[in-house]
Protein backbone atom coordinates (compact mmCIF):
# COMPACT_ATOMS: atom_id res chain seq x y z
CA UNK A 1 0.00 0.00 0.00
CA UNK A 2 2.71 2.44 1.03
CA UNK A 3 4.81 1.28 -1.93
CA UNK A 4 1.91 2.06 -4.24
CA UNK A 5 1.68 5.53 -2.77
CA UNK A 6 5.42 5.98 -3.28
CA UNK A 7 5.06 4.82 -6.89
CA UNK A 8 2.14 7.17 -7.46
CA UNK A 9 4.09 10.10 -6.04
CA UNK A 10 7.07 9.15 -8.16
CA UNK A 11 4.93 8.93 -11.28
CA UNK A 12 3.37 12.30 -10.49
CA UNK A 13 6.77 13.97 -10.34
CA UNK A 14 7.91 12.16 -13.48
CA UNK A 15 4.81 13.51 -15.21
CA UNK A 16 5.55 17.03 -13.97
CA UNK A 17 9.11 16.66 -15.28
CA UNK A 18 7.90 15.45 -18.68
CA UNK A 19 5.37 18.28 -18.84
CA UNK A 20 8.11 20.82 -18.05
CA UNK A 21 10.26 19.34 -20.82
CA UNK A 22 7.27 19.55 -23.17
CA UNK A 23 6.77 23.21 -22.20
CA UNK A 24 10.48 23.85 -22.79
CA UNK A 25 10.19 22.36 -26.27
CA UNK A 26 7.23 24.65 -26.94
CA UNK A 27 9.27 27.75 -26.07
CA UNK A 28 12.11 26.49 -28.26
CA UNK A 29 9.87 25.79 -31.26
CA UNK A 30 7.60 28.83 -30.99
CA UNK A 31 10.37 31.23 -31.99
CA UNK A 32 11.72 29.15 -34.86
CA UNK A 33 10.41 29.59 -38.43
CA UNK A 34 8.45 28.42 -40.38
CA UNK A 35 5.44 29.90 -38.57
CA UNK A 36 2.08 28.22 -39.05
CA UNK A 37 -0.11 31.36 -39.10
CA UNK A 38 -2.94 29.79 -41.07
CA UNK A 39 -3.27 26.87 -38.69
CA UNK A 40 -2.98 29.25 -35.71
CA UNK A 41 -5.88 31.34 -37.00
CA UNK A 42 -7.93 28.20 -37.64
CA UNK A 43 -7.31 26.98 -34.11
CA UNK A 44 -8.11 30.41 -32.63
CA UNK A 45 -11.40 30.39 -34.51
CA UNK A 46 -12.25 26.85 -33.45
CA UNK A 47 -11.39 27.30 -29.81
CA UNK A 48 -12.82 30.78 -29.43
CA UNK A 49 -15.95 30.29 -31.46
CA UNK A 50 -16.86 26.87 -30.16
CA UNK A 51 -16.46 27.82 -26.50
CA UNK A 52 -18.22 31.17 -26.77
CA UNK A 53 -21.79 29.97 -26.23
CA UNK A 54 -20.86 27.75 -23.29
CA UNK A 55 -18.83 30.51 -21.63
CA UNK A 56 -21.59 33.06 -22.24
CA UNK A 57 -24.39 30.90 -20.82
CA UNK A 58 -22.31 29.90 -17.78
CA UNK A 59 -21.23 33.51 -17.19
CA UNK A 60 -24.80 34.74 -17.36
CA UNK A 61 -25.99 32.11 -14.87
CA UNK A 62 -23.08 32.79 -12.48
CA UNK A 63 -23.86 36.53 -12.45
CA UNK A 64 -27.54 35.81 -11.92
CA UNK A 65 -27.05 33.26 -9.14
CA UNK A 66 -24.33 35.22 -7.33
CA UNK A 67 -26.60 38.27 -7.15
CA UNK A 68 -29.68 36.30 -6.10
CA UNK A 69 -27.76 34.47 -3.37
CA UNK A 70 -25.99 37.57 -2.01
CA UNK A 71 -29.03 39.84 -2.03
CA UNK A 72 -30.77 38.65 1.17
CA UNK A 73 -27.58 38.92 3.24
CA UNK A 74 -26.71 42.36 1.88
CA UNK A 75 -30.28 43.55 2.53
CA UNK A 76 -29.99 42.29 6.11
CA UNK A 77 -26.90 44.44 6.65
CA UNK A 78 -28.36 47.39 4.72
CA UNK A 79 -25.57 47.09 2.15
CA UNK A 80 -27.52 46.16 -0.96
CA UNK A 81 -26.27 49.30 -2.72
CA UNK A 82 -22.81 47.68 -2.59
CA UNK A 83 -24.02 44.81 -4.76
CA UNK A 84 -22.48 46.09 -8.07
CA UNK A 85 -19.14 46.68 -6.34
CA UNK A 86 -19.09 43.26 -4.71
CA UNK A 87 -20.25 41.33 -7.77
CA UNK A 88 -18.03 43.36 -10.13
CA UNK A 89 -14.86 42.80 -8.13
CA UNK A 90 -15.49 39.13 -7.38
CA UNK A 91 -16.32 38.33 -11.00
CA UNK A 92 -13.52 40.31 -12.60
CA UNK A 93 -10.82 39.31 -10.14
CA UNK A 94 -11.55 35.66 -9.53
CA UNK A 95 -14.82 34.02 -10.54
CA UNK A 96 -14.78 35.02 -14.21
CA UNK A 97 -11.24 33.85 -15.02
CA UNK A 98 -11.38 30.67 -12.93
CA UNK A 99 -14.82 29.51 -14.06
CA UNK A 100 -14.10 30.30 -17.72
CA UNK A 101 -10.79 28.47 -17.45
CA UNK A 102 -12.42 25.43 -15.86
CA UNK A 103 -15.08 25.33 -18.57
CA UNK A 104 -12.39 25.58 -21.23
CA UNK A 105 -10.35 22.88 -19.48
CA UNK A 106 -13.37 20.62 -19.80
CA UNK A 107 -14.09 21.52 -23.38
CA UNK A 108 -10.80 22.50 -24.99
CA UNK A 109 -8.22 20.39 -23.10
CA UNK A 110 -10.27 17.23 -23.52
CA UNK A 111 -10.89 18.07 -27.20
CA UNK A 112 -7.19 18.61 -27.87
CA UNK A 113 -6.28 15.48 -25.88
CA UNK A 114 -8.73 13.34 -27.84
CA UNK A 115 -7.85 14.86 -31.23
CA UNK A 116 -4.09 14.55 -30.89
CA UNK A 117 -4.49 11.18 -29.18
CA UNK A 118 -6.45 9.75 -32.09
CA UNK A 119 -3.95 11.28 -34.53
CA UNK A 120 -1.15 9.55 -32.65
CA UNK A 121 -2.96 6.21 -32.56
CA UNK A 122 -3.86 6.30 -36.27
CA UNK A 123 -0.29 7.26 -37.21
CA UNK A 124 -1.33 10.65 -38.59
CA UNK A 125 1.39 12.35 -36.53
CA UNK A 126 3.96 9.91 -37.92
CA UNK A 127 2.67 10.60 -41.45
CA UNK A 128 3.12 14.32 -40.85
CA UNK A 129 6.67 13.79 -39.66
CA UNK A 130 7.54 11.58 -42.63
CA UNK A 131 6.19 14.24 -44.99
CA UNK A 132 8.78 16.63 -43.58
CA UNK A 133 6.41 18.76 -41.50
CA UNK A 134 7.31 19.23 -37.87
CA UNK A 135 4.17 17.89 -36.15
CA UNK A 136 5.09 19.52 -32.86
CA UNK A 137 5.13 22.91 -34.50
CA UNK A 138 2.05 22.33 -36.63
CA UNK A 139 -0.15 20.66 -34.01
CA UNK A 140 1.19 21.58 -30.58
CA UNK A 141 2.61 25.10 -30.92
CA UNK A 142 -0.46 26.38 -32.78
CA UNK A 143 -2.90 24.90 -30.25
CA UNK A 144 -1.03 26.18 -27.19
CA UNK A 145 -0.76 29.65 -28.75
CA UNK A 146 -4.44 29.61 -29.68
CA UNK A 147 -5.60 28.74 -26.15
CA UNK A 148 -3.20 31.31 -24.68
CA UNK A 149 -4.59 34.04 -26.92
CA UNK A 150 -8.24 33.04 -26.83
CA UNK A 151 -8.77 32.46 -23.12
CA UNK A 152 -8.35 36.13 -22.07
CA UNK A 153 -10.88 37.09 -24.76
CA UNK A 154 -13.33 34.48 -23.50
CA UNK A 155 -12.78 35.67 -19.93
CA UNK A 156 -13.56 39.28 -20.89
CA UNK A 157 -16.72 38.21 -22.72
CA UNK A 158 -17.71 35.88 -19.86
CA UNK A 159 -17.16 38.66 -17.29
CA UNK A 160 -19.26 41.11 -19.29
CA UNK A 161 -22.15 38.66 -19.63
CA UNK A 162 -21.94 37.68 -15.94
CA UNK A 163 -22.19 41.35 -14.99
CA UNK A 164 -25.13 41.71 -17.35
CA UNK A 165 -26.85 38.78 -15.58
CA UNK A 166 -26.23 40.43 -12.24
CA UNK A 167 -27.51 43.80 -13.53
CA UNK A 168 -30.65 42.10 -14.79
CA UNK A 169 -31.45 40.75 -11.31
CA UNK A 170 -30.76 44.12 -9.73
CA UNK A 171 -32.93 45.79 -12.35
CA UNK A 172 -35.85 43.42 -11.80
CA UNK A 173 -35.62 43.08 -8.03
CA UNK A 174 -34.13 46.36 -6.91
CA UNK A 175 -35.18 48.83 -9.58
CA UNK A 176 -31.58 49.68 -10.34
CA UNK A 177 -31.10 50.89 -13.90
CA UNK A 178 -28.49 49.18 -16.08
CA UNK A 179 -26.61 52.46 -16.47
CA UNK A 180 -26.41 53.03 -12.73
CA UNK A 181 -25.39 49.43 -12.12
CA UNK A 182 -22.54 49.53 -14.64
CA UNK A 183 -21.42 52.97 -13.47
CA UNK A 184 -21.04 51.58 -9.97
CA UNK A 185 -19.20 48.50 -11.26
CA UNK A 186 -16.70 50.60 -13.22
CA UNK A 187 -16.24 52.99 -10.29
CA UNK A 188 -15.40 50.03 -8.07
CA UNK A 189 -12.92 48.44 -10.48
CA UNK A 190 -9.30 49.53 -10.71
CA UNK A 191 -6.45 48.63 -13.01
CA UNK A 192 -5.18 46.58 -10.09
CA UNK A 193 -8.22 44.35 -10.53
CA UNK A 194 -8.15 44.13 -14.30
CA UNK A 195 -4.45 43.66 -15.06
CA UNK A 196 -3.69 40.67 -12.78
CA UNK A 197 -6.95 39.00 -13.83
CA UNK A 198 -6.21 39.41 -17.53
CA UNK A 199 -2.59 38.37 -17.07
CA UNK A 200 -3.49 35.20 -15.25
CA UNK A 201 -5.99 34.38 -18.00
CA UNK A 202 -3.08 34.10 -20.43
CA UNK A 203 -1.41 31.63 -18.07
CA UNK A 204 -4.67 29.70 -17.70
CA UNK A 205 -4.93 29.46 -21.47
CA UNK A 206 -1.34 28.32 -21.74
CA UNK A 207 -1.91 25.65 -19.06
CA UNK A 208 -5.03 24.30 -20.80
CA UNK A 209 -3.31 24.09 -24.18
CA UNK A 210 -0.12 22.65 -22.75
CA UNK A 211 -1.80 19.85 -20.78
CA UNK A 212 -4.24 18.97 -23.58
CA UNK A 213 -1.43 18.76 -26.14
CA UNK A 214 0.90 16.87 -23.79
CA UNK A 215 -1.68 14.22 -22.97
CA UNK A 216 -2.74 13.80 -26.60
CA UNK A 217 0.73 13.92 -28.17
CA UNK A 218 2.07 11.17 -25.93
CA UNK A 219 -1.11 9.11 -25.99
CA UNK A 220 -0.45 5.39 -25.59
CA UNK A 221 -1.52 3.12 -28.41
CA UNK A 222 -5.09 2.01 -28.77
CA UNK A 223 -8.50 3.60 -28.72
CA UNK A 224 -8.69 3.22 -24.93
CA UNK A 225 -5.63 5.44 -24.77
CA UNK A 226 -7.51 8.24 -26.54
CA UNK A 227 -10.23 8.20 -23.87
CA UNK A 228 -7.61 8.20 -21.12
CA UNK A 229 -5.79 11.10 -22.78
CA UNK A 230 -8.99 13.18 -22.99
CA UNK A 231 -9.99 12.35 -19.43
CA UNK A 232 -6.62 12.93 -17.78
CA UNK A 233 -6.18 16.14 -19.75
CA UNK A 234 -9.25 17.61 -18.04
CA UNK A 235 -8.28 16.40 -14.56
CA UNK A 236 -4.65 17.44 -14.82
CA UNK A 237 -5.47 20.81 -16.42
CA UNK A 238 -8.09 21.61 -13.75
CA UNK A 239 -5.65 20.77 -10.95
CA UNK A 240 -2.91 22.85 -12.51
CA UNK A 241 -5.31 25.77 -13.04
CA UNK A 242 -5.91 26.04 -9.29
CA UNK A 243 -2.19 25.91 -8.66
CA UNK A 244 -1.54 28.60 -11.30
CA UNK A 245 -4.36 30.68 -9.77
CA UNK A 246 -2.78 30.39 -6.32
CA UNK A 247 0.60 31.50 -7.66
CA UNK A 248 -0.99 34.36 -9.64
CA UNK A 249 -2.93 35.65 -6.63
CA UNK A 250 0.17 35.33 -4.44
CA UNK A 251 2.33 37.25 -6.91
CA UNK A 252 -0.28 39.98 -7.53
CA UNK A 253 -0.69 40.32 -3.78
CA UNK A 254 3.02 41.10 -3.49
CA UNK A 255 2.63 43.82 -6.11
CA UNK A 256 -0.36 45.30 -4.25
CA UNK A 257 1.69 45.39 -1.08
CA UNK A 258 4.36 47.34 -2.92
CA UNK B 1 18.70 -21.18 -54.42
CA UNK B 2 18.38 -24.42 -52.52
CA UNK B 3 17.59 -24.90 -48.85
CA UNK B 4 21.22 -25.17 -47.91
CA UNK B 5 21.84 -21.82 -49.51
CA UNK B 6 18.93 -20.22 -47.71
CA UNK B 7 20.10 -21.53 -44.37
CA UNK B 8 23.60 -20.52 -45.22
CA UNK B 9 22.30 -16.99 -45.67
CA UNK B 10 20.83 -17.20 -42.21
CA UNK B 11 24.32 -17.86 -40.88
CA UNK B 12 26.10 -15.19 -42.90
CA UNK B 13 23.14 -12.79 -42.94
CA UNK B 14 23.90 -12.28 -46.62
CA UNK B 15 26.37 -9.49 -46.01
CA UNK B 16 29.74 -10.46 -47.29
CA UNK B 17 30.43 -6.87 -48.39
CA UNK B 18 30.90 -4.26 -45.70
CA UNK B 19 29.92 -1.15 -47.64
CA UNK B 20 26.85 -0.41 -49.76
CA UNK B 21 27.31 -0.40 -53.53
CA UNK B 22 26.45 2.51 -55.78
CA UNK B 23 23.02 1.30 -56.91
CA UNK B 24 21.92 0.45 -53.38
CA UNK B 25 19.23 2.84 -52.14
CA UNK B 26 18.70 1.34 -48.68
CA UNK B 27 21.37 -0.43 -46.69
CA UNK B 28 20.81 -1.79 -43.20
CA UNK B 29 23.48 -3.59 -41.24
CA UNK B 30 23.26 -5.32 -37.87
CA UNK B 31 20.15 -3.46 -36.73
CA UNK B 32 19.15 -3.98 -33.10
CA UNK B 33 16.03 -2.72 -31.37
CA UNK B 34 14.53 -3.80 -28.06
CA UNK B 35 11.55 -2.72 -26.01
CA UNK B 36 12.51 -3.60 -22.47
CA UNK B 37 13.30 -7.32 -22.47
CA UNK B 38 11.62 -7.84 -25.82
CA UNK B 39 14.36 -8.00 -28.45
CA UNK B 40 12.47 -7.18 -31.63
CA UNK B 41 15.41 -6.82 -33.99
CA UNK B 42 18.60 -8.71 -33.22
CA UNK B 43 20.97 -7.95 -36.04
CA UNK B 44 18.79 -7.41 -39.08
CA UNK B 45 20.51 -6.83 -42.43
CA UNK B 46 19.03 -5.65 -45.69
CA UNK B 47 19.90 -4.14 -49.03
CA UNK B 48 17.47 -2.60 -51.51
CA UNK B 49 18.79 -1.79 -54.95
CA UNK B 50 17.51 0.81 -57.42
CA UNK B 51 14.25 -0.17 -59.10
CA UNK B 52 13.86 -3.33 -57.02
CA UNK B 53 10.71 -4.62 -55.30
CA UNK B 54 11.79 -6.20 -52.04
CA UNK B 55 9.29 -7.84 -49.71
CA UNK B 56 10.05 -8.34 -46.03
CA UNK B 57 7.74 -10.94 -44.55
CA UNK B 58 7.30 -11.87 -40.94
CA UNK B 59 4.70 -12.75 -38.37
CA UNK B 60 2.78 -10.01 -36.57
CA UNK B 61 5.01 -8.48 -33.93
CA UNK B 62 8.19 -9.70 -35.62
CA UNK B 63 9.55 -6.16 -35.93
CA UNK B 64 8.82 -5.39 -39.59
CA UNK B 65 7.11 -2.08 -38.88
CA UNK B 66 9.75 -1.19 -36.29
CA UNK B 67 12.40 -1.75 -38.94
CA UNK B 68 10.88 0.67 -41.47
CA UNK B 69 10.18 3.23 -38.76
CA UNK B 70 13.88 3.14 -37.89
CA UNK B 71 14.59 3.54 -41.59
CA UNK B 72 12.83 6.91 -41.83
CA UNK B 73 13.90 8.15 -38.43
CA UNK B 74 10.52 7.74 -36.73
CA UNK B 75 12.18 5.42 -34.23
CA UNK B 76 15.72 5.30 -33.00
CA UNK B 77 17.54 1.98 -33.29
CA UNK B 78 19.54 0.71 -30.32
CA UNK B 79 22.48 -0.04 -32.57
CA UNK B 80 23.31 -0.78 -36.19
CA UNK B 81 23.87 1.09 -39.40
CA UNK B 82 21.13 2.50 -41.66
CA UNK B 83 21.93 4.23 -44.90
CA UNK B 84 19.28 5.64 -47.23
CA UNK B 85 20.38 6.97 -50.61
CA UNK B 86 23.95 7.34 -49.42
CA UNK B 87 23.10 9.11 -46.16
CA UNK B 88 23.48 7.57 -42.73
CA UNK B 89 20.10 8.27 -41.11
CA UNK B 90 21.22 8.40 -37.46
CA UNK B 91 23.76 11.17 -38.11
CA UNK B 92 21.45 13.51 -40.05
CA UNK B 93 20.22 16.80 -38.66
CA UNK B 94 16.44 17.30 -38.59
CA UNK B 95 16.68 19.61 -41.60
CA UNK B 96 18.68 17.12 -43.70
CA UNK B 97 16.45 14.26 -42.59
CA UNK B 98 13.37 16.20 -43.72
CA UNK B 99 14.97 16.80 -47.13
CA UNK B 100 15.82 13.10 -47.41
CA UNK B 101 12.26 12.17 -46.44
CA UNK B 102 10.99 13.98 -49.54
CA UNK B 103 12.60 11.19 -51.56
CA UNK B 104 10.97 8.47 -49.45
CA UNK B 105 7.29 7.72 -49.75
CA UNK B 106 5.67 5.95 -46.83
CA UNK B 107 2.33 4.19 -47.08
CA UNK B 108 1.05 3.56 -43.57
CA UNK B 109 -0.80 0.44 -42.52
CA UNK B 110 -4.01 2.29 -41.65
CA UNK B 111 -3.61 4.87 -44.47
CA UNK B 112 -3.07 7.63 -41.87
CA UNK B 113 -5.05 10.26 -43.78
CA UNK B 114 -5.49 13.53 -41.89
CA UNK B 115 -9.16 13.24 -41.03
CA UNK B 116 -9.73 16.96 -40.50
CA UNK B 117 -8.65 17.70 -44.08
CA UNK B 118 -10.22 16.98 -47.48
CA UNK B 119 -8.53 14.64 -49.94
CA UNK B 120 -7.12 17.68 -51.77
CA UNK B 121 -5.68 19.13 -48.54
CA UNK B 122 -4.24 15.74 -47.62
CA UNK B 123 -2.35 15.65 -50.90
CA UNK B 124 -1.28 19.29 -50.70
CA UNK B 125 0.08 18.88 -47.19
CA UNK B 126 3.48 17.33 -48.11
CA UNK B 127 3.95 20.04 -50.76
CA UNK B 128 3.98 22.80 -48.11
CA UNK B 129 7.38 21.71 -46.83
CA UNK B 130 8.95 20.49 -50.05
CA UNK B 131 8.00 23.14 -52.60
CA UNK B 132 11.68 23.64 -53.47
CA UNK B 133 12.06 20.04 -54.58
CA UNK B 134 9.45 20.45 -57.30
CA UNK B 135 10.26 23.99 -58.39
CA UNK B 136 8.20 27.05 -57.53
CA UNK B 137 4.65 25.72 -57.49
CA UNK B 138 1.96 28.35 -57.77
CA UNK B 139 -1.02 26.10 -58.42
CA UNK B 140 -0.93 22.68 -56.80
CA UNK B 141 -4.14 21.46 -58.44
CA UNK B 142 -2.50 19.82 -61.51
CA UNK B 143 -0.14 17.86 -59.25
CA UNK B 144 -2.95 16.78 -56.95
CA UNK B 145 -5.05 15.73 -59.95
CA UNK B 146 -2.18 13.78 -61.50
CA UNK B 147 -1.58 11.88 -58.27
CA UNK B 148 -5.29 11.16 -57.85
CA UNK B 149 -5.66 10.07 -61.49
CA UNK B 150 -2.82 7.59 -60.93
CA UNK B 151 -4.97 5.87 -58.34
CA UNK B 152 -8.26 6.40 -60.16
CA UNK B 153 -9.78 8.77 -57.61
CA UNK B 154 -9.84 12.16 -59.30
CA UNK B 155 -13.57 12.44 -58.54
CA UNK B 156 -12.92 12.19 -54.78
CA UNK B 157 -10.81 15.34 -54.58
CA UNK B 158 -13.20 17.29 -52.36
CA UNK B 159 -14.36 14.44 -50.14
CA UNK B 160 -13.40 14.03 -46.49
CA UNK B 161 -11.57 10.82 -45.45
CA UNK B 162 -14.62 9.79 -43.41
CA UNK B 163 -16.59 9.62 -46.69
CA UNK B 164 -14.16 7.12 -48.25
CA UNK B 165 -14.15 3.32 -48.06
CA UNK B 166 -11.11 1.45 -46.73
CA UNK B 167 -9.82 0.75 -50.24
CA UNK B 168 -10.32 4.36 -51.33
CA UNK B 169 -8.47 5.59 -48.25
CA UNK B 170 -5.54 3.33 -49.12
CA UNK B 171 -5.54 4.70 -52.69
CA UNK B 172 -5.61 8.30 -51.49
CA UNK B 173 -2.77 7.51 -49.11
CA UNK B 174 -0.87 6.07 -52.06
CA UNK B 175 -1.57 9.23 -54.06
CA UNK B 176 -0.28 11.33 -51.15
CA UNK B 177 2.84 9.19 -51.10
CA UNK B 178 3.35 9.77 -54.82
CA UNK B 179 2.86 13.51 -54.89
CA UNK B 180 6.48 14.28 -54.03
CA UNK B 181 7.71 11.82 -56.70
CA UNK B 182 9.75 9.72 -54.26
CA UNK B 183 12.65 7.55 -55.38
CA UNK B 184 11.79 4.83 -52.92
CA UNK B 185 8.43 3.84 -51.46
CA UNK B 186 7.99 1.99 -48.18
CA UNK B 187 4.74 0.06 -47.88
CA UNK B 188 3.69 -1.00 -44.38
CA UNK B 189 1.15 -3.82 -44.77
CA UNK B 190 -0.42 -2.30 -47.92
CA UNK B 191 -3.19 -4.89 -48.15
CA UNK B 192 -4.04 -5.48 -44.50
CA UNK B 193 -7.68 -4.99 -43.61
CA UNK B 194 -8.80 -5.01 -47.26
CA UNK B 195 -11.01 -7.54 -49.01
CA UNK B 196 -9.22 -9.76 -51.59
CA UNK B 197 -10.52 -7.83 -54.60
CA UNK B 198 -9.51 -4.42 -53.24
CA UNK B 199 -6.19 -5.91 -52.11
CA UNK B 200 -5.56 -7.07 -55.69
CA UNK B 201 -6.38 -3.59 -56.98
CA UNK B 202 -3.92 -2.03 -54.55
CA UNK B 203 -1.22 -4.51 -55.57
CA UNK B 204 -1.94 -3.69 -59.22
CA UNK B 205 -1.57 0.01 -58.47
CA UNK B 206 1.71 -0.59 -56.67
CA UNK B 207 3.07 -2.41 -59.69
CA UNK B 208 1.92 0.21 -62.17
CA UNK B 209 3.40 2.99 -60.03
CA UNK B 210 6.68 1.15 -59.81
CA UNK B 211 6.79 0.82 -63.60
CA UNK B 212 5.67 4.39 -64.31
CA UNK B 213 8.02 6.17 -61.90
CA UNK B 214 10.77 3.53 -61.70
CA UNK B 215 10.73 3.63 -57.92
CA UNK B 216 12.33 1.14 -55.57
CA UNK B 217 9.83 -0.48 -53.22
CA UNK B 218 10.21 -2.03 -49.81
CA UNK B 219 7.04 -3.87 -48.91
CA UNK B 220 6.37 -5.06 -45.39
CA UNK B 221 3.65 -7.67 -45.33
CA UNK B 222 2.46 -10.97 -44.01
CA UNK B 223 0.18 -11.43 -47.03
CA UNK B 224 1.69 -14.28 -49.07
CA UNK B 225 -0.42 -13.46 -52.14
CA UNK B 226 0.81 -9.88 -52.10
CA UNK B 227 4.40 -11.11 -51.78
CA UNK B 228 3.96 -13.59 -54.63
CA UNK B 229 2.65 -11.00 -57.07
CA UNK B 230 4.89 -8.08 -56.28
CA UNK B 231 8.20 -9.36 -54.97
CA UNK B 232 11.38 -9.71 -56.96
CA UNK B 233 13.19 -10.76 -53.82
CA UNK B 234 11.97 -11.66 -50.34
CA UNK B 235 13.41 -11.63 -46.86
CA UNK B 236 11.81 -13.64 -44.07
CA UNK B 237 12.16 -11.87 -40.76
CA UNK B 238 12.17 -14.41 -37.94
CA UNK B 239 13.43 -13.92 -34.39
CA UNK B 240 14.70 -10.45 -35.26
CA UNK B 241 17.04 -11.54 -38.04
CA UNK B 242 16.73 -12.11 -41.79
CA UNK B 243 16.18 -15.82 -41.48
CA UNK B 244 15.96 -16.58 -45.18
CA UNK B 245 16.25 -14.71 -48.41
CA UNK B 246 15.48 -15.45 -52.04
CA UNK B 247 12.80 -15.20 -54.70
CA UNK B 248 9.25 -16.29 -53.92
CA UNK B 249 9.70 -19.55 -55.81
CA UNK B 250 12.97 -20.33 -54.04
CA UNK B 251 11.49 -19.81 -50.61
CA UNK B 252 8.38 -21.74 -51.54
CA UNK B 253 10.51 -24.81 -52.26
CA UNK B 254 12.27 -24.60 -48.90
CA UNK B 255 11.87 -27.47 -46.48
CA UNK B 256 12.92 -25.45 -43.49
CA UNK B 257 9.97 -25.60 -41.03
CA UNK B 258 10.09 -21.91 -40.20
CA UNK B 259 10.09 -20.96 -43.89
CA UNK B 260 7.40 -23.49 -44.74
CA UNK B 261 5.17 -22.07 -42.02
CA UNK B 262 4.78 -18.86 -44.00
CA UNK B 263 3.51 -20.54 -47.12
CA UNK B 264 1.15 -23.08 -45.59
CA UNK B 265 -2.46 -22.36 -46.54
Amino acid sequence: MSLSLVDKTKNFFIEIGDLSYFAGRFFKEVLKPPFEFKELLRQCYHMGNRSLVLVSVTGFIIGLVLTLQSRPTLIEFGAVSWMPNMVGISIVRELGPVITALICAGRIASGIGAELGSMRVTEQIDAMEVSGTNPFKYLVVTRILATTLMLPLLVIIGDAIALYGSALVENLKGDVSFQLYFNKVFDALEYGDLIPATTKSFFFGFTIGLVGCYKGYYCKKGTAGVGVAANTAVVFASMLLFFVDFVAVFVSDIFYEL
Amino acid sequence: MNDNHILQMKQSTGFQDSMPQENVVIYIKDLHKSFGDNHVLSGFNMKLTRGENLVVMGKSGSGKSVMIKCLVGLMEADSGYIEVMGKEVSTLSQETLDILRADIGFLFQGSALYDSMTVRENLEFPLRRHKNKLGNIVDTTPMVMEALENVGLAHAIDLMPSELSGGMKRRVALARTLILKPKVILYDEPTSGLDPITAKEIIGLMRSIQKKYNTSSLIITHDVDCARVISERMILLVDGINYAEGTYEELLKSQDPKVEAFFKK
